[in-house]
């Protein structure tokens, strides 16, 4: 184990400057080299796989702009849309997750402990059930009803500090005291709605537009960034506060910025496809697992989290007779690879 | 105190050490005793609030049935009184049902949480709700069943198997099943099976007609059949927790020093696993999945009684259903004429009091 270590440092790529150093594991970036590929290839599948089959000649005749009219609509208009912001979304997702499980110190923890998703679906719910909105609509009151029980989760675990172990507890509580609003409206309320309901609350990417791109893209620009920027002092913040301090990390300061980063992503990926569940769960993990890294592993969480969305998503789309939303087919597409490399994880204590 | 007095001062000093050393005694020693007695006047004060919520939850209802009544309802049963019926019949079966399930739910809750050293794990983590939901959607979908009573051996059948799954996933490969594996395993699996039930909720809308209201979790339209049932397994979970509560008490110190101190970790495991799925699966199997409990109470405990597991179970053994029945009773009079279902009615009032718990915790404490 010690060797292990000694030979995994030695073998880092570091360059330093005077105010700045940047160190790079080969490991890392050979896994993310290989999810990147992976995405890519997923994403030229997507691309050509549906009703109406294309080749790989075709796709890149229609992207030089070169295409039969046929093809150029069913790319730009159709599938192209749907793959970019499945990427966002998913990528998002995968990045809120792997914060959140490094904030909490908890592989288990999730967007859904600040009760996040609780009030996203209560917001979306009562626009569905109870105005009978559809669309925009209900991507609005999903954001305004995650933002305003992640508003009031912050605020009632705020004691002189953020402490992120009461944070969970008190995300827990709250966001089981709103989910009960959903239960409650759904057993309320007829069966069309009530579907209606069940279906966004899977998360789908169905029928996106090129302004769904343009918002969940231009959000996770903005914030992707910040979060790596922040990475190196949320993975001294995994040492304990105490030595994080002695570190010279602002813990409060660091804690809050990456929650509220966090928080944003999240809200970003709903609006653009529904609380799919399962992404931000498994990417920390699975990113963890594959770059070895002993932090969190945000921009390798982005790459899985992607991966994961996308692929459930062309599954949803050619696997079945019927289309499927891409929320149901996630849990399908990670949680065996996850399983997977539970059982040949091949460092002991690797997490 | 000052220099120019320094000759006169040192005998006082002396004393003044003797004082203090004297209240650092009593202070160092007198919180373990006061706590000792603090849970076990606590322990009775909670068995005693059980008393008084038992005797409400047959008394309110639609119509208030008086506390002299309620007495006579029970031990001197007149059958043609309309009220001695609603007693016997009605309310008393959902009490009982409330207890059971109340106390099951709580303890598993308190033991996933000590076998996986995660403040986070529920009962569910291990499979069963995802287990039981799956076995009932399919008995609802391919076998045509929609009377809730008659899925009851479904969902302890799809909990039992599941939860086997989770822990044979969770130790396979190298090494044991460490908390983290099988934290994961569980969750990894139980988000597969809901992708399948949600994927056949989404194209069949009569499995979801029925399911919808299955989920919420009731305390109603159980009887005392299911109850005799499933009482035997609900009494060996019961014990074998017990047996197994000191030994996770070792094990809170981590793998090594538990094995240090003699623990049997692999027997430990087993038989606190069998343990949640022997209490959760009967609980699920009567009452549907009502999530909160398993979660929430032993947070709510620990805040009361401190770390040690076998205070801990006793504890959650009286809040689990204390908070089980006062949520069923505000859920049957809040909404007249109708009823509002217990699974909701407990996130409902548990969520708030529960944050008010987490906000008076000293964290260091934990």
């Amino acid at each position: 184990m010690s060797d292990l270590a000694k030979a995994r440092v030695s073998s880092a790529y570091i360059w330093r400057s005077k105010q700045f150093s940047v160190r790079l594991d080969p490991r890392t970036i050979w896994a993310s080299l290989a999810l990147l590929v992976a995405v890519l290839i997923v994403a030229i599948w997507s691309i050509s796989a549906g009703d109406f089959p294309m080749s790989i000649a075709d796709i890149f005749a229609s992207l030089v702009g070169e295409g039969q009219k046929p093809h150029d609509f069913i790319i730009f208009k159709l599938r192209l849309p749907r793959l970019l912001t499945g990427l966002a979304v998913g990528a998002a997702f995968g990045m809120a997750g792997a914060i959140f499980q490094s904030l909490a110190r908890n592989p288990l923890a999730s967007p859904d402990i600040i009760g996040f998703n609780s009030g996203a679906a209560l917001g979306a719910v009562i626009m569905i059930i109870s105005f009978g909105a559809t669309g925009f609509l209900v991507a609005v009151g999903a954001v305004a009803g995650g933002l305003l029980t992640a508003v009031l989760v912050f605020t009632l675990s705020w004691k002189g500090g953020l402490n992120p172990y009461r944070l969970v507890l008190v995300g827990i509580g709250i966001g089981f005291t709103v989910y009960a609003g959903v239960s409650f409206l759904m057993t309320r309320t007829d069966i069309f709605f009530a579907a209606a309901a069940q279906h966004w609350l899977t998360g789908t990417l169905n029928a996106r537009i090129w302004r769904d791109v343009y918002v969940t893209w231009l959000g996770f620009g903005l914030l992707a960034p910040l979060a790596l920027g922040l990475q190196m002092s949320l993975n001294r913040l995994e040492m304990g506060d105490d030595m994080a301090l002695a570190l010279g990390i602002r813990i409060n300061i660091v804690r809050s910025l990456m929650a509220l980063i966090g928080v944003l992503m999240v809200s970003i990926a709903v609006a653009g496809a529904g609380p799919i569940g399962f992404v931000s769960l498994v990417a920390g993990p699975i990113a963890r697992r594959l770059t070895l890294s002993s932090g969190a592993c945000l921009g390798g969480a982005a790459l899985v989290g992607a991966l994961v969305l996308i692929s459930a998503d062309l599954m949803g789309r050619v696997g079945f007779a019927a289309q499927l939303p891409a929320g149901v087919f996630t849990a399908v597409i990670g949680a065996p690879f996850l399983l997977w490399l539970l059982a040949t994880q091949i460092r002991k204590g690797a997490m | 105190m000052t220099l120019t007095t320094s000759n006169s001062a040192n005998s006082d000093l002396r004393g003044d050490v003797a004082a203090i050393r004297l209240a650092e005694r009593n202070r160092l020693m007198s919180p373990v005793g006061h706590r000792r007695m603090l849970r076990v006047v606590g322990f009775f004060g909670l068995l005693g609030l059980l008393c008084v919520t038992i005797i409400a939850s047959l008394s309110i209802g639609a119509r208030t049935i008086a506390f002299g009544v309620v007495m006579e309802a029970l031990w001197q049963f007149d059958g043609d009184l309309v009220e001695h019926l609603v007693v016997q019949d009605l309310r008393l079966p959902r009490t009982i049902i409330g207890i059971v399930v109340g106390a099951s739910l709580a303890v598993s809750g308190v033991l996933m949480q000590a076998i996986t050293r995660n403040p986070l794990a529920d009962p569910g983590l291990l499979g069963v709700n995802a287990g039981a939901s799956f076995a009932v959607i399919l008995a609802i979908w391919l076998l045509g069943i929609s009377s809730i009573v008659d899925l009851v051996w479904f969902s302890f059948f799809g909990a039992g198997s599941v939860s086997i799954l989770v822990y044979m996933l969770g130790s396979m490969g190298r090494g044991a099943a460490t908390p983290v594996r099988l934290a994961l395993a569980g969750a990894a699996l139980s988000a597969l099976l809901y992708a399948l039930i949600n994927s056949i909720l989404l194209t069949n809308q009569k499995v979801l007609d029925v399911f919808r209201f299955w989920n919420v979790g009731s305390l109603l339209g159980g009887d005392y059949n299911i109850l005799l049932q499933l009482s035997p397994f609900i009494i060996i979970g019961m014990l074998v927790s017990l047996i197994a509560a000191s030994s996770l008490n070792a094990m809170a110190l981590g793998d090594d020093a538990a094995k240090a101190l003699g623990t049997k970790l692999m027997l430990t495991r087993i038989l606190t696993l069998l343990g949640v799925t022997l209490l959760c699966g009967a609980s699920v199997a009567i009452a549907g999945p009502i999530g909160f409990i398993g979660l929430v109470i032993p947070h709510a405990a620990r805040f009361w009684c401190g770390p040690d597991q076998r205070w801990l179970i006793f504890y959650a053994l009286l809040l689990g259903p204390i908070v089980l029945i006062i949520s069923d009773i505000v859920g049957r009079v809040i909404l007249p004429p109708g009823e509002v279902q217990v699974g909701i009615m407990t996130a409902l009032i548990g969520g708030p009091l529960f944050v008010w718990i987490v906000r008076k915790m000293r964290m260091a404490q934990l």
